[in-house]
């Protein structure tokens, strides 16, 4: 202490409004300064006296930096304790903490109010960033395991479900099933063994919201699996994570490691006579495996095939036991919503969906990246506040979420508040969480067929409407974007999808045709151009177009050079001309022209 | 050599085996995970192996041949020294990652699947890599290539075939 006598290594914010000299601010200044005087240390403290910071309520105030721990109803009597135990012993005085301090919040005091940032709201995501995850000490310094301490010293497995079931909290998965009556559900089952299992088979294209969220706060969804466990009287947890994620996986394994070795996994946890593990499954590349029935028949060893429900997991699950199974974001709101409370947690989002909602925001958008905003945030919000809009000044013409099993959103629905129900009466889904921009330069044609390339192939084969039906619409939209689309296509494509919809065993292929039919639902000029005209306004489908140059040539001969079959002639520093008759439309001369003339027609 | 080399391989597989049936009652639950150890172990899923995972464990051949054939990530023939992963995951897909496709399977003259002749590339498709951000992107071997143009993933391929034959050469 006071080596440097003139560096001071603490400010004092004392509150000077007019509430807080009337609860004694004056007399605990006078009380700070005799205490540092007695200790010898009046050099390195400084004390601000500011003005009102508002928390009249709370007075007097005062707040030590750094660390920014805000002291509330500060008594003379307490100041020894404040001078001694944390100015000299760098231990804050809980007792005394105002502790309005939501967990999320700490994310903010690193990343600030940058544009990015700013708009989010950070509550499964909260450390991501802010602590190293594989250090677990780090996780416990932001009250990691705190909440199941809690709930082992206070709470009833009763009151816990009770708990999240007022919380409003529901599966993150996609499909927006109220999470606490699951495990009501769970719960209520009379079985020897119970499992939990958190989903971590993320594997729509397009989505990395569960990648990184365990990569970077692995502990938040076993604390969240421990509390789930106790909470539906489970003492086995399964994480299936896709064989695709090595780092994710290996994270987790030294989670799992240190949370046992410092007792909150295995016998006996907190001294209770609750008990509970968790192991790890590897996927093996299915995307059908993220349905729950077919994630279970993987876990056994076997094909990853779905069946028909009921009897749902809760009832009849891995192994024929009651299992509850949740994905990884909803794990991570476990904790939060135990610390902070569910009445607190049902403050964010909208009526019928509570709390925030992870994005994986990516594809022809300024800023991709990991979002997580309070449901209700416009998609506007998202892609031209925190995504920062479209890239190279081109325009905004459809946003899609739900990846496969979603749809693509037009312009019209930019104010659309996110929540299940908006996003599904606008004709999408909530999803997962992957989001795509796109561009005017991508054909809503090719996008649907894209994702139905992607279905069709995962297509586990067990029930004919998704094995046949997905063939032959793939086999139409193929036609139509190789420009031998025939009248009537697209209503054959609507009728095929909603019989798929409707006839399908399980979730990948009732949901299947959703991108086809919210395109043909939104775009549906797109489809009658490639069918009648024989055109493709984005220029995409390579049977619908042609390569011209025009007259920006300077005749660098780049184009020359790189056209794998010599369609293209001309000599130096003069126009060149691409003969159609030999041109296999490949695109590179178009790719690699740095002049703009080349045009696609 | 070559076959006590196998040898050892098998053991070492025999022995994961045998520490899974020591802390589990349900030890074929563990197919998918022995499978990826075998796969591991032998760089792909040949019949044979199979066969000797369905000895060991008392799983029917035609089970363990089907749990493999479903899944994408076990390969059943031999892979080249370098396996290339396209990302043809939604970012990538708006972002052209479909012309990058046609681009490597022109320069490696094979289909998705495949294998070139002289050992050296296997292509595969793969959904999503996470790194849409850097979209269009490229994963080979373990590295992961983005911002990618049909020209520049050219010049990588051809930059592997060099060093690889520099390798050869020293």
């Amino acid at each position: 202490m006071g080596k440097n006598k003139k560096k001071k290594e603490f400010v004092i914010t004392l509150c000077d409004g007019t509430a807080c000299i009337h609860n004694g601010s004056k007399e605990i200044k006078s009380g700070i300064e005799k205490q540092l005087e007695k200790h010898g240390i009046s050099e390195s403290v400084r004390i601000i006296l500011s003005g009102c910071l508002g928390m009249c309520d709370k007075g007097p105030v005062l707040i030590v930096n750094p660390g920014y721990t805000i002291y509330g109803r500060v008594t003379e009597k307490d100041i020894p304790e404040i001078i001694e135990s944390h100015i000299i012993g760098g231990k804050a005085v809980s007792r005394l903490v105002i502790d309005e301090d939501h967990l999320y919040n700490r994310f903010f005091r690193v990343f600030g109010d940058v544009g990015f940032f700013g708009r989010q709201m950070r509550i499964t995501l909260r450390n991501c960033g802010i602590i190293d995850p594989e250090n677990i000490d780090d996780y416990i310094s932001l009250r990691g395991y705190e909440a199941i301490a809690k709930v082992l010293s206070d709470m009833k497995p009763g009151e816990v479900i009770e708990e999240v079931k007022h919380s409003g909290l529901r599966g993150r998965g996609g499909a927006g099933f109220p999470t606490g009556l699951k495990w009501e559900f769970t719960a209520g089952q009379k079985s020897d063994e119970k499992y939990v299992i958190c989903n971590a088979d993320e594997g729509d294209p397009g989505a990395f919201m569960d990648r990184s969220a365990i990569e970077g706060d692995p502990h938040t969804v076993i604390e969240g699996m421990i509390i789930g466990g106790y909470a539906v009287g489970s003492s086995k947890g399964i994480i299936y994570i896709r064989a695709e994620y090595p780092l994710a996986i290996k994270r987790l394994e030294k989670a799992i490691k240190d949370s046992r070795r410092n007792g909150f996994l295995g016998e006996n946890i907190f001294g209770s006579d609750f008990s509970f593990d968790i192991e790890i499954r590897l996927g093996a590349g299915a995307f059908v495996c993220g349905e729950e029935t077919a994630l279970i028949h993987s876990i056994e060893g076997s094909r990853g095939m779905p069946r028909p429900r009921p009897p749902y997991p809760s009832v009849n699950g891995l192994f024929g036991k009651p299992t509850l199974i949740n994905n990884v974001e909803t794990w991570a709101n476990i904790p939060v919503i135990i610390l902070d409370g569910a009445d607190w947690f049902r403050k964010v989002g909208t009526e019928k969906s509570k709390g925030t909602k992870v994005f994986a925001l990516a594809g022809k958008v300024k800023n991709t990246g990991l979002v997580e905003v309070p449901m209700g945030t416009t998609l506007r919000e998202i892609i031209f506040d925190i995504g920062g809009g479209i890239e190279n000044g081109k325009k905004f013409k459809a946003v899609q979420t739900g990846g496969p099993s979603g749809g693509c959103l037009p312009e019209k629905y930019l104010d659309t508040p996110i929540d299940y129900e908006s996003l599904a009466k606008a004709g999408s889904i909530m999803g997962s969480g992957g989001m795509i921009v796109i561009d005017e330069d991508s054909c809503m044609v090719g996008i649907a067929k894209f994702f139905l390339e992607f279905t069709q192939n995962e297509s586990c084969g067990k029930c004919t409407p998704c094995r046949e039906g997905t063939k032959r619409m793939l086999e139409i939209l193929t036609r139509i974007t190789e420009g031998k689309g025939e009248e009537g296509d697209v209503e054959k494509l609507e009728r095929l999808g909603n019989l798929i919809k409707k006839a399908s065993l399980c979730g990948l292929g009732q949901s299947a045709p959703n991108p086809v039919l919210s395109t043909i639902l939104n775009f549906r000029e797109e489809y009658e151009e490639h069918i009648k005209d024989k055109k493709c306004r984005a220029g995409e489908c390579r049977s619908l177009i042609g390569y011209e140059i025009n007259s920006k040539c300077v005749g660098c001969g780049a184009c020359k050079r790189v056209c794998p079959v010599g369609a293209i002639s001309g000599t130096p520093k003069n126009p060149h001309f691409i003969d159609k008759a030999k041109c296999v439309k490949c695109g590179q001369c178009y790719e690699v022209c740095k002049f703009g003339a080349i045009d696609k027609k | 050599m070559q076959t006590s080399l196998e040898n050892d391989k098998i053991a070492e597989l025999k022995k994961y085996i045998s520490d899974i049936s020591g802390k589990t009652d349900k030890p074929e639950s563990y197919l998918i995970a022995v499978l990826h150890r075998a796969q591991n172990l032998f760089g792909y899923l040949n019949r044979e192996v199979m066969d000797e995972i369905a000895v060991i464990m008392n799983i029917p051949a035609s089970h363990i041949w089907g749990v493999a054939t479903f899944y994408h990530y076990f390969k059943l023939k031999p892979q080249g020294r370098h396996s290339i992963s396209i990302c043809l995951g939604t970012a990538c897909y708006v972002k052209g990652a479909g012309n990058i496709l046609e681009a490597v399977k022109k320069e490696l003259g094979i289909g998705l699947g495949e294998t070139t002749e002289d050992g050296l590339f296997s292509l595969h498709e793969a959904r999503c890599l996470g790194a849409c951000g850097l979209a269009p992107v490229v994963m080979i071997d373990d590295k992961i290539y983005g911002e990618l143009t049909t020209q520049k993933i050219t010049e990588i391929i051809s930059g592997y075939r060099k060093s690889n034959r520099k390798s050869k050469e020293g």
